[in-house]
């Protein structure tokens, strides 16, 4: 099971570096001029020249990524473009605000896709048609655009949440969860209907299994075949799902923070792109790839638990 | 190549249908017409671009926000001053061109490369798998920023590089659906009938790979609008040209002056993508109607047991040594409108303490008679007659939880596929243990008694097994597994569903040996359901043969082997490969000639 780990762990370290080469030749095929951007349309060809000469730019693709990567490595991402400041700081200041959202979102999501799926299984057809209609309206609604529409009926037209603004957890609990409901429900009304029916099936397939009629010809009650059996067993295809999820979702989040005007990773790497601030745009590239692969590793790790054989395939 | 390939795709031989189902299907319908108002949007728009191509630029200074339908602007104007409705038609163009890029980028990519690595496998297939979940593990958003970040933000650029985000997807699918084709026998038949490779992956593979990828298809499109419209409402889209998503981004600025200026490019963008998300859903209903699959089964309204008609209860109960009876038992499953009877009024008897066979052909009805008696048919099927005498109680007529309790109190149940009848997520310990728990046994000595028990079963070392998952021990073990969990719970009666068939041949024996041992130990009653004669022959007292859902002949075993009545029982015996019946004609029947010197042989 340690050797299992070990190599997807190796696997994952591999895919990661891959992910920063890609990023670092997308960010650097363009002109490769930041320069220019900082300083302006007044600035000289010569200062430009010099600003770049600072930057480091000028020197040869594959030279700049291994100064960026041993930067990496010793914990420095370097120095935004504007300002000077270091990326990492940046970052840092703008983390709490989309994992607060986003972990929230994914906790929402999982508890009630497995609720409305088990009530789908054994309840009335009621449910179902609950979810299919969510599954209309993640399809057809993207996060932003509930987003919108919430932020007109509840914090404009109704006042019963903040317009905008973000309180810190630290700051006061219930504020900061105040804060988040609007920008949450934007993120997981669409969401939760996808996993609901991927848990539905697995779990109506896992019901059917040999194993389930054996388990209930022994007398085993219903809620114990449900509750320790079969929701066990029908657990990876869900999580699968989830994590997929959680991928999509970071994208609505960026469009999302903007709606709601919460100064998150979406507002950097917004004004990172416009500004062409390549040290910013990769730090992103390399939070949130480390951060999809880290959850996929999280995923791994729970299949593992649940399912024995999973650790020795 | 795309239309090529949906042109083999139709070219199945339910294509007329097809596109009548999807019309006939209330959903899609809707989005038919949603779709044909959309396409009237980008006929406008390509005419306004040509007659009128002022129009959504012109700015009424002194008329800004105006509410919909004044000054001849039947939406209103924008913050701008600018028509909005004029501009909603404009975007139209963009959005769908847009959509059109990407969808293009994704199935020039996703296709060949899931085709190639599905069909031929290996290292090319190693490759293309590792670059997809390479391009998976990026999450799109931040992909498109940094395109946009290098290389400006034409639309052009950042819908090629959102289809190239998405052709995993399509590649995955595909790759799949090969894959699993490619390892079909009629795939092999093709290939021995000379076909090219190319005809077998065009005929096979794209008739079963049409549904999935009509439905990826649409959703794609969708995913492809409102990431572009998303691009644009964070005002990274392209500036000059007209779009919903910077639509969108104008009405959130100006909503504390004009609040529902945003709602009109939301509800376009919407509207079209319902449109292809309707239609999709459509078509794969109506795809998977036509080719005969029925993936998403209609929950059954029916009651899992009806109540038994009263007028039946005339019968006497049944005589004192006969611990269970079955007399006209009639099991149906719901069939579109009909009823399909599986068992048809099947009678036959259990003597206390015996041993009684049930045969018949595979499909003759025996196992969903034998789950019938062990409270375990599934819940869409109906019990719709008969009658069950359990210790002299009829118990079909009881209510279902007090049926359920006396069914679990006095039978039991081994199965017949060892390895898929243990949760595969417990231990065999757990397993053995639970039911015992739930009995209100307590833990150490229900632990003790599993251990008893797994070494009564000829179990080496019953507590290793205990530890280990289903997964780590043999099928005979499994079986040796499931039969101490169905004695465990000290059960009057066992029924054993063809518990040998799984297994090699040398375990059998010894299975059955342990059934016959457990029987004179515990003094249980059995009904042993199997279509192996020699097993009957070995094993019971009483034979009761079934055929097509009927109980056609019951009989001692002595009177079923020596004289059987009826002329099925005859045929089953007929077929019994034995020493006196096959053997002398297989060496009389003209056999290949054998060379006396070589040993060749000869045809």
């Amino acid at each position: 099971m340690v050797m299992i780990l070990l190599k997807r762990l190796v696997a994952a370290v591999i895919l990661l570096a891959a992910v920063c080469v890609v990023g670092f030749v997308i960010t650097g095929i363009g002109d490769g001029n930041p320069a220019r951007n900082i300083l302006g349309p007044e600035a000289t060809n010569a200062q430009v020249a010099a600003e770049n000469h600072r930057l480091g730019v000028d020197r040869p693709m594959v030279e700049q990524f291994g100064d960026w990567i041993s930067g990496v490595a010793s914990g420095d991402l370097g120095n935004s473009y504007i300002g000077d400041q270091p990326v990492a700081d940046k970052i840092a200041a703008n983390v709490p605000v989309t994992m607060s959202m986003v972990a929230l979102s994914m906790m929402v999501i999982a508890g009630l896709s497995l609720v409305l799926a088990v009530a789908s299984v054994y309840g009335r057809k009621s449910v179902d048609r609950v979810v299919q209609s969510l599954a209309v309206i993640g399809h057809v609604l993207p996060a932003y655009l509930l987003a919108l529409l919430l932020l007109l009926v509840f914090a404009v037209k109704l006042e019963a949440f903040p317009v905008f603004g973000y309180v810190p957890l630290g700051e006061s609990p219930t504020e900061w969860l105040r804060s988040l409901v609007l920008p949450v429900l934007s993120l997981t009304l669409g969401s939760v209907a996808g996993a609901s029916l991927q848990a539905r099936g697995s779990l109506m397939d896992v019901l059917e299994a040999d194993y389930v009629r054996t388990l209930r010809s022994r007398g085993i009650s219903g809620r114990s075949l449900l509750f320790r059996h079969a929701l066990r067993n029908a657990a990876p295809p869900w999580l699968t799902s989830l994590s997929l999820g959680f991928v999509a979702m970071l994208g609505g989040a960026f469009m999302v923070e903007k709606v709601f005007a919460l100064p998150g990773l979406g507002a950097l790497a917004v004004d990172a792109t416009a500004a062409g601030d390549r040290p910013v745009i990769m730090g992103m590239v390399l939070l949130t790839g480390g951060l999809v692969i880290l959850v996929n590793l999280l995923v791994d790790l729970a299949q593992m638990w649940l399912i024995p054989k999973a650790r020795t395939a | 190549m795309s239309i090529e390939i949906s042109a083999q795709a139709l070219d199945a031989p339910t294509r007329t249908s097809t596109f009548r189902l999807i019309l006939r299907n209330p959903l899609s319908r809707v989005g038919v017409v949603l779709l044909v108002l959309v396409l009237c949007a980008l006929v406008a728009a390509i005419i306004m671009d040509w007659v009128a191509p002022d129009a959504p630029w012109h700015a009424d200074l002194y008329h800004l926000n105006e509410a919909p339908g004044t000054n001849g602007h039947f939406l209103g104007t924008d913050s701008g001053g600018r028509d909005v409705l004029a501009r909603l038609v404009v975007a139209t163009k963009a959005t769908m061109f847009s959509g059109v890029i990407a969808l293009t980028v994704a199935m020039l990519l996703g296709l060949p490369g899931g085709l190639v690595a599905g069909y031929y496998g290996g290292r090319v297939d190693m490759v293309l798998d590792w670059l997809s979940s390479l391009v998976m593990s990026l999450p799109s958003i931040v992909v498109l920023l940094a395109i946009v970040s290098s290389l400006g933000t034409s639309m052009w650029i950042s819908m090629t590089a959102l289809g190239c985000m998405m052709a995993p997807a399509v590649f995955r699918l595909l790759r799949a659906q090969v894959h699993a084709v490619r390892n079909d026998l009629y795939i092999d038949a093709a290939k021995v009938a000379g076909l090219s490779d190319t005809r077998i992956i065009a005929r096979h593979v794209f008739r079963v790979v049409r549904g999935p990828l009509v439905l990826m298809v649409s959703v794609m499109a969708g995913v492809a609008i409102t990431v572009q419209t998303g691009l644009d409402f964070l005002g990274l889209g392209d500036a000059t040209t007209i779009t919903w998503g910077g639509m969108l981004g104008e009405g959130f600025a100006a909503m504390s002056a004009n609040d529902i200026l945003f709602v009109w490019p939301g509800l376009a963008m919407a509207v079209t993508v319902a449109a292809f998300f309707l239609i999709a859903s459509g078509a794969r209903d109506a795809l998977q109607h036509a080719d005969g699959g029925s993936s998403t089964p209609a929950r059954s309204t029916a009651t899992h047991l009806k109540p038994v008609p009263a007028s039946a209860q005339a019968a006497a109960p049944p005589g004192e040594d006969e611990i269970l009876t079955v007399r006209n038992l009639t099991v149906g499953y719901p069939s579109g409108e009909d009823v399909t009877e599986v068992v048809r009024g099947a009678s036959l008897t259990l003597r206390s303490g015996h041993t009684l066979g049930l045969v018949g052909e595979s499909g003759s009805g025996k196992t969903q008679t034998a789950f019938a008696l062990l409270d375990l048919l599934p819940r869409q099927a109906m019990l719709m007659e008969g009658e069950v005498w359990l210790d002299g109680t009829e118990i079909l007529r009881l209510a279902p939880r007090e049926r359920t309790k006396r069914v679990r109190e006095a039978i039991a149940y081994v199965p017949q596929e060892p390895m898929s009848n243990l949760d595969p997520t417990f231990t065999i310990g757990f397993q053995l243990v639970e039911p015992l728990r739930a009995r209100g046994i307590g833990r150490a000595e229900a632990r003790e008694r599993a251990a008893t028990l797994l070494a009564r079963m000829g179990i080496r070392d019953p507590e290793r097994v205990m530890r280990s998952y289903p997964h780590q021990i043999s099928g005979g073990m499994a079986q040796r597994v499931l039969i101490a969990g169905a004695v465990s719970t000290e059960p009057r009666i066992l029924i054993a569903d063809e518990p040998t068939t799984a297994l090699d041949v040398t375990v059998q024996s010894e299975i059955l040996d342990l059934l016959r041992g457990v029987q004179e130990e515990f003094g249980m009653s059995i009904i042993l359901v199997s279509h192996d004669l020699g097993v009957i022959a070995d094993l019971c007292d009483d034979v009761a043969v079934m055929r097509n859902g009927q109980v056609v002949e019951t009989a001692s075993a002595e009177d079923f082997f020596a004289r059987p009545r009826h002329e099925y029982s005859r045929m089953l015996l007929d077929a019994v490969p034995d020493e006196n019946h096959v053997r002398p004609e297989y060496v009389e029947a003209p056999s290949p000639r054998r060379s006396a010197k070589t040993g060749e042989i000869h045809r």
